[in-house]
């Protein structure tokens, strides 16, 4: 990836970005969805969306996805 | 856009289920009386002090609270998370596993209290304004920064004429002083969300601005 690209994918915002608090409602719902193997980004684009562009949301996101999936 | 609301399409997926056994063991067991009620309770905490521990540590090369504070920091979002659980218990609809809405509750509280702690001991002051660092946050190569100056340059220009004041501020501290947004929610009072919407409208500025005088296509790029 070029230097133009990494610039260019920071500047770029998805329309379907449905914002933090919206998407930190409904996370456990779409962490279960995911853990249970099914296309939670194909029910929820505009959280998927704002998963990842959103760094803090991205590791709560991660972190609960870490907790459910560990032994 | 950020901040607006799933679409009805989404919504209506969005219904309960049928709870799982384990999930209907958990609201039974702490919806009871007496000493069963407290087991589930101690049961349910200490899985949240184990979570809250995992999380501190997956966090720490992102955080400069360290040591025995990292801990203190897992312990205090593993009690905030069991209150607001106890409290909230009436909220749960079974959209979810009633475990992993439970860890929801403390994989937050972890991020919001880094989040505060962070200015205990802040690698970068508010207002730093440490441009010079732009092209690491960006991880351009070091043997590539005198040919990204221009592209940098111009990036800097439109957030000094184009952005209003708080956009400025706002995307300064995050994208070139790097301060973690959490911690400069904290710190200026604002929840998350109003951050980030700050930081979405200032990319976008930026990028159309960018694209008017032909440093990127088109903002007609932009992900549908």
């Amino acid at each position: 990836m070029s230097d133009l690209d990494r610039l260019e994918r920071f500047l770029r915002t998805d329309p379907r970005d449905v914002g933090c608090d919206e998407a930190m409602a409904i996370l456990h719902v779409y962490v279960d969805l995911l853990a249970d193997g099914q296309d939670a980004a194909g029910r929820y684009p505009g959280v998927a969306a704002h998963l990842a562009a959103c760094g803090p949301c991205g590791e709560d996101f991660a972190g609960l996805l870490a907790a459910v999936t560990s032994k | 856009m950020p901040g607006g609301s799933l679409s009805d399409v989404e919504c209506a997926r969005l219904t309960a289920r049928d709870l799982d056994e384990e999930s209907a063991a958990w609201l039974r067991r702490l919806g009871a009386e007496g000493g069963e009620r407290q087991a589930a309770e101690r049961e349910l905490h200490a899985r949240l002090i184990r979570i809250a521990l995992a999380e501190v540590r997956r966090r720490q090369s992102g955080t400069p609270v360290t040591g025995p504070e990292l801990d203190d920091v897992a312990h205090q979002a593993a009690d905030d998370a069991m209150l607001a659980i106890l409290a909230k218990l009436g909220d749960f609809r079974g959209e979810s596993r009633f475990i992993t809405w439970a860890y929801r509750f403390v994989i937050l509280e972890v991020s919001a209290k880094l989040g505060r702690h962070y200015w205990r001991n802040p690698p970068a002051a508010l207002d730093a304004g440490q441009w010079e660092r732009l092209p690491d946050r960006f991880g351009i190569d070091p043997a590539r920064h005198a040919e990204s100056a221009g592209l940098l340059a111009e990036v800097r220009r439109v957030v000094d004429e184009e952005l209003t004041a708080h956009q400025r501020r706002v995307f300064t501290a995050i994208v070139v002083d790097g301060i973690p947004l959490d911690a400069l929610a904290a710190r200026l009072g604002l929840r998350r969300n109003a951050l980030y919407k700050v930081i979405f409208d200032a990319r976008r500025k930026i990028r159309r601005a960018l694209a008017a005088n032909g440093y990127l296509d088109e903002p007609g790029g932009e992900q549908r």
